[in-house]
């Protein structure tokens, strides 16, 4: 049993920790929250007063606005499918008894370890560059005309980049998850007869939903903010700007500090709103 | 019981699991093959695959030019004073909730964890105004307390979770024995909790390593790591696709070796412990 002693000792312990994020925290958000309110151009004569919900307004009503939620939604919504469907049918392909599993498992897993800005660059030039990418080549073997992927087909291009970046982490999440199913379950459900396509879709998708669900928040809330993939390869043009990218270029490039904080109090409120959802699941994990 | 197999099945899903995860793996392969070519082989149609002259040209190019030992040498402060600072700062945080948890300590926890979903760019203006201020832009020292406060929520909660799995009864026991609170944590504690700390410690530089958002916005010439390095890439002269796949390669051999170890903490420290 913890005494009274042992009690304010840990407290503080936690003190520290507990201080640094609160700091993190407030002290930024607050800085963004008056922002948003004032009408602030450091290099147009600094802050030029209170601007009410102005920037609030003209943030939404700009016309950069629904293109770039439009963007977001097609690169996090395509980002999604593809790594959860290829997800889970390459976790159940490496849970099958093969030769070499380890090393099979390592090529997977391999491309979560490459920093944003070098599979960006290297997809970008090594690939989809329209003379000398593989891409090309591969085109033109087949006798088709070379592709301008990041600008004739932007947006797919930044999904598959993405996609291949963040599959490794959906498919070891997923196989983790495979690798609990308890698998007298399934050698009943074989004696019985049911055929394969329903143990799938009975016993072992039911038993990944969860595995599923957690992926699925996780990567939102990191696909929401997908940076440096876009910062290298197109700058956000070819209908590649994203709230991010947006609120990025407002704040840095032009620098519209209000109107940027206005639309960085958005995607506060965006990113919350998903995080709640994964709270929640990580919360009753907590308790089990 | 395990399930019997056929040797055919076997044989089966070995040559598809095997093709698909060198196709996954195949552009990290072919920036590693293009390190070792000439700029002309590199751009050679059709592709030249192992058949070339293989040459370390680039890698001394890329070394002289750019003087890549410096970003090297930022990428391994940055990354190993962020996550250092981070587990002195967290370790015990950690144990006091996971050994003295109180009514409150759920709640700290998931409150630790929301700050980990604030969206970077929300804040980018603040901690730009901040780093000012202070004299930190461009610097190393803030990068190193950047991101070790975007990673000590995950280096908390992964320390926490294995933390939880020391039994009590243990401490119980040194306690009995008369250990006090010191004793209990120098040569109790720490023996068990080394293999956990050292998992946090390697997922975490890994993180903050390839973490590219604080390290793009807030370094210029000084203090940019491998991460900004590499994105002055993005607009070359000339022929230059060796040199970008021997500086490439020199950026992600580093992690791509310490992640193999950590592919099991991965799970557990992305998810927070919500897929074990």
């Amino acid at each position: 049993m913890a005494t009274q002693h042992s009690r304010s000792a840990a407290r503080l312990m936690m003190a520290p920790a507990v201080i640094l994020l609160l700091g993190w925290m407030l002290v930024p958000l607050t800085m963004t929250l008056w922002f948003s309110f004032r009408q602030y151009l450091p290099l147009r004569g600094g802050d030029l007063g209170w601007a009410g919900f102005d920037n609030y307004v003209r943030f939404i009503s700009s016309s950069s606005f629904w293109p770039a939620v439009q963007a977001t939604l097609i690169i996090v919504g395509g980002v999604l499918v593809i790594t959860i469907v290829l997800g889970v049918l390459l976790a159940l392909l490496l849970d099958q008894p093969m030769w070499g599993q380890g090393i099979v498992r390592i090529l997977v897993i391999a491309p979560f370890f490459v920093m944003p800005t070098v599979s960006a660059l290297v997809w970008k030039n090594m690939f989809m560059d329209p003379v000398n990418g593989l891409f090309a080549h591969l085109w033109k073997f087949f006798g088709a005309a070379p592709v301008e992927w990041l600008s004739q087909a932007s947006l797919p291009s930044i999904i598959m980049i993405v996609s291949w970046q963040w599959l490794p982490f959906a498919t070891l999440i997923l196989l983790t998850a495979i690798q609990s199913l308890d698998s007298e379950q399934l050698e009943a459900a074989e004696m019985d007869g049911a055929p394969t396509l329903k143990r799938f879709w009975f016993i072992i998708l039911p038993h990944l939903s969860r595995a599923i669900t957690v992926v699925l928040l996780i990567q939102t809330i990191f696909l929401l903010s997908v940076f440096a993939e876009i910062f290298v390869t197109t700058q956000g043009s070819f209908g590649t700007r994203t709230l991010t990218y947006l609120i990025f270029q407002r704040v840095l490039e032009s620098q519209n500090v209000g109107l940027g904080s206005a639309g960085g109090i958005y995607a506060i409120i965006l990113a919350n709103i998903v995080a709640i959802f994964l709270m929640r699941i990580v919360g009753k994990n907590l308790d089990a | 019981m395990a399930r019997a197999v056929t040797t055919q099945r076997r044989a089966i899903n070995t040559l598809l699991a095997w093709a698909v995860g060198l196709l996954i793996f195949f552009p990290i392969l072919w920036t590693i093959l293009t390190s070792f070519k000439t700029e002309a082989q590199a751009i050679a149609s059709p592709p030249l695959f192992f058949n070339f002259d293989w040459t370390l040209e680039n890698y001394a190019i890329v070394q002289e030019r750019s003087d890549y030992m410096r970003f090297l040498w930022n990428s391994v402060i940055i990354a190993g004073g962020s996550t250092l600072l981070g587990i002195i700062v967290a370790v015990p945080a950690a144990w006091s909730m996971a050994f003295v948890p109180s009514k409150r300590t759920k709640d700290i926890l998931m409150w630790m964890l929301s700050t980990k979903m604030l969206p970077a760019v929300g804040v980018l203006y603040p901690i730009y105004l901040l780093f000012i201020q202070l004299g930190w832009l461009d610097t190393r020292t803030g990068l190193v307390i950047v991101l070790m406060l975007i990673n000590l929520p995950i280096i908390v909660w992964m320390l926490y979770t294995y933390f939880k799995e020391i039994p009590g009864e243990i401490l119980e026991a040194a306690r009995m024995d008369g250990a006090g609170l010191r004793e209990e944590i120098l040569y109790v504690l720490t023996p068990m909790a080394v293999p956990g700390i050292a998992s946090t410690i390697l997922l975490n530089i890994i993180l903050a390593w390839n973490e590219a958002f604080w390290t793009l916005n807030l370094t210029a010439a000084n203090a940019a790591p491998l991460t900004a390095f590499i994105a002055s890439y993005s607009s070359p002269e000339g022929l230059f696709y060796a040199k970008l796949s021997a500086a490439s390669t020199m950026a992600i051999a580093p992690v791509l070796i310490l992640g193999w170890f950590s592919q099991k903490q991965l799970v557990r420290g992305l998810t927070f412990g919500a897929v074990k």
